[in-house]
């Protein structure tokens, strides 16, 4: 005990003192392996993600009308477009764009627009054909999409998001 | 907390007190052990009619509890069952959501009170902080609370404020991780119901062992009364129990009336209309209002364009109230004796009252037609760098510079002075 003693006075690294810190080590690892379940239970579980992908009939679709599909919970809005629609999405490229890509970035095929229906401001659904940029307009906190769903007035950050897709024929697409 | 010279009357009382000494307890925090000020105007009511609320929610809602399903196709209509078919359950319900809006009601104005007069500023800064720790776990309470009927405004009052949390997308993804993580799915949902029903039965009773340390912390140094002076001698104090249980008693009459008028008369004005239209992921009301007691924050949100600025900016509004006892440098308390702190007091409330109303309204609105019109986002702009200019600039210079006003000796100099003027 006498060593012990005159060992911690002296400030020298004694076993003892790497003792304390690997316990204190294993134990610190052990809290965090028994919360990591605690936290991660939040996350999405297996059902919800088995649900990830939905496949669409586009032939009902007619020219100038935009369906709204439930996918993971959140509108899809997938627009036939005509040929003005596309015109005037690829003539503003070059507009003064927030978020700048180019119309071709965002439609696999130009007649079909497909976006996940969510303001990227707070989440709310924009409504069809309204704005000022002949696009969508988010009535929450006053978001203006164009007909290529790109954010140009308010306070949204980003475009409508383009979720991932596929075409399995001409007329049937896999989102997701 | 607690009281060394408490007696026990009864002989089993006696038995007991000397097992567990939680009536001596009692008797030092709410009875007669504890001395107050002598000078405590009704402002001091709202303590003890906050605590009343307190109650008064956590047995509504576990009632209500017995009756509602938290899954996203039972719950609305199992609020509807509690509406139409439980025995009371109408009464249950609009006492629980009528109880929320007056319970903040009643923080506001004890929140209000403790700026007035000083009540934040040394030696109360943590029984302060722990009043703003109560004031948050009550905006999370109360925000999940009202998500639980899942009516339209329920559902897109949660996307709206959850997705806040995405603005915290520092790297890429991050944002998107946060939501899927708070949501348990790609958007609000059923595991979004589900972990919020768990968490509003929890915070309550954590708001209850905060309220105990928030008490502990007020036992320390006592109350701080109208005049902001410290309480010294026998003459300045009088035993809480009974002259502030009866006081208390009085004001908690006069409140309950006030909250039976909201229950019994108008019991939905509180409440948004869309709320009783069940949740609908596929449509947006043309209009999203959070409810009353958050709107003023709501407006900072929308004044500021940038999304993550604009969400900091809400947070910051509140959480600068835990510096205010350091921006405030006044060695005196009460704004009774700080006639231009008071005078920018009423200005501070005013401000918020009016970012509260603008909070209801669409940002492109025209308010004001003057020239080409005054929108309500333009006001709102002018409001929030008003409500941070109070704190940052206002509050900092006026309680430094300001000449303040004489301050009595004593409470009771000042009870003895009042009584030869009149």
């Amino acid at each position: 005990m006498i060593t012990n003693d005159q060992a911690e006075h002296s400030e020298e690294v004694t076993r003892r003192n790497f003792l304390y810190v690997a316990s204190g080590a294993v134990g610190a690892a052990g809290v965090a392996s028994a919360a990591w379940p605690l936290v991660n239970q939040m996350n999405p579980s297996a059902d919800v993600l088995a649900l990830a992908s939905v496949e669409v009939d586009l032939s009902t679709i007619p020219m100038g009308h935009t369906v709204k599909i439930l996918w993971r919970g959140k509108p899809v809005f997938i627009r036939h477009r005509t040929e003005s629609e596309i015109e005037q999405a690829v003539a503003d490229d070059h507009a003064d764009l927030k978020d700048p890509q180019d119309d071709e970035k965002r439609a696999i095929r130009p007649e079909w627009l497909i976006m996940v229906g969510v303001c990227t401001h707070l989440g709310c659904v924009p409504l069809d054909q309204r704005g000022d940029f002949g696009g969508w307009f988010c009535p929450c906190h006053g978001s203006h999409y164009d007909i290529s769903g790109r954010i140009r007035k308010g306070p949204a950050p980003r475009n409508l998001e383009v979720p991932k897709y596929a075409f399995l024929n001409d007329t049937t697409v896999k989102i997701g | 907390m607690g009281s060394s010279n408490y007696e026990p009357t009864s002989k089993a009382a006696k038995w007991f007190e000397e097992r567990l000494p939680i009536l001596g307890l009692i008797h030092g925090t709410l009875g007669a052990g504890y001395k107050a000020p002598r000078n405590l105007n009704y402002w001091w009511n709202f303590g003890s009619l906050a605590g009343f609320m307190l109650v008064v929610q956590i047995i509504t809602g576990i009632v209500l509890v017995m009756h509602y399903t938290p899954h996203v196709d039972m719950a609305f209509r199992s609020v509807e069952h509690i509406m139409r078919d439980v025995n009371y359950g109408w009464l249950l319900r609009y006492t629980h959501a009528n109880g929320a809006s007056m319970f903040f009601v009643v923080v506001y104005i004890h929140i209000l009170r403790g700026m007035y007069f000083g009540s934040y500023k040394s030696p109360r800064e943590v029984l302060w902080f722990l009043g703003l720790v109560i004031y948050l776990l009550m905006m999370a309470t109360g925000f999940m609370g009202y998500v639980l009927p899942w009516g339209q405004m329920s559902f897109w009052g949660a996307t709206v404020i959850t997705n806040l949390f995405g603005a915290f997308d520092f790297y890429n993804g991050m944002g998107e991780s946060i939501l899927h993580l708070l949501w348990g799915g790609f958007s609000v949902d059923n595991p979004t119901l589900q972990r919020f029903f768990s968490l509003h039965y929890l915070l309550p009773f954590v708001i209850v062992g905060v309220v105990i340390l928030h008490i502990w912390a007020l036992h320390l140094p006592g109350s701080n009364n109208p005049l902001g002076i410290d309480a010294k001698g026998p003459g300045d104090k009088i035993p809480f129990h009974p002259y502030y249980t009866a006081k208390d008693a009085f004001g908690l009459s006069f409140f309950i009336v006030i909250l039976a008028i909201f229950i019994f008369y108008l019991p939905n004005i509180m409440g948004h209309p869309d709320n009783y239209i069940e949740a609908n992921p596929m449509v947006t009301p043309p209009h999203i209002v959070p409810e009353w007691y958050y709107l003023p924050f709501y407006t900072i949100l929308k004044a500021v364009p940038d999304k993550l600025l604009g969400v900091v900016a809400m947070f910051a509004s509140i959480l600068i109230f835990f510096v205010l006892p350091w921006l405030d440098g006044s060695k005196i308390r009460s704004a009774k004796f700080r006639p231009v702190t008071a005078f920018f007091f009423w200005l501070f409330i005013a401000n918020a009252i009016f970012l509260g109303y603008l909070g209801t309204k669409l940002p492109d609105e025209i308010m004001i037609h003057i020239g080409g019109g005054l929108d309500a986002l333009t006001l709102g702009r002018i409001g929030t760098i008003l409500y941070f200019a109070y704190f940052i600039v206002i509050v900092p210079l006026v309680s430094r510079m300001e000449s303040t006003k004489p301050v009595p000796t004593s409470i009771a100099q000042s009870v003895l002075d009042s009584r030869k003027e009149a």
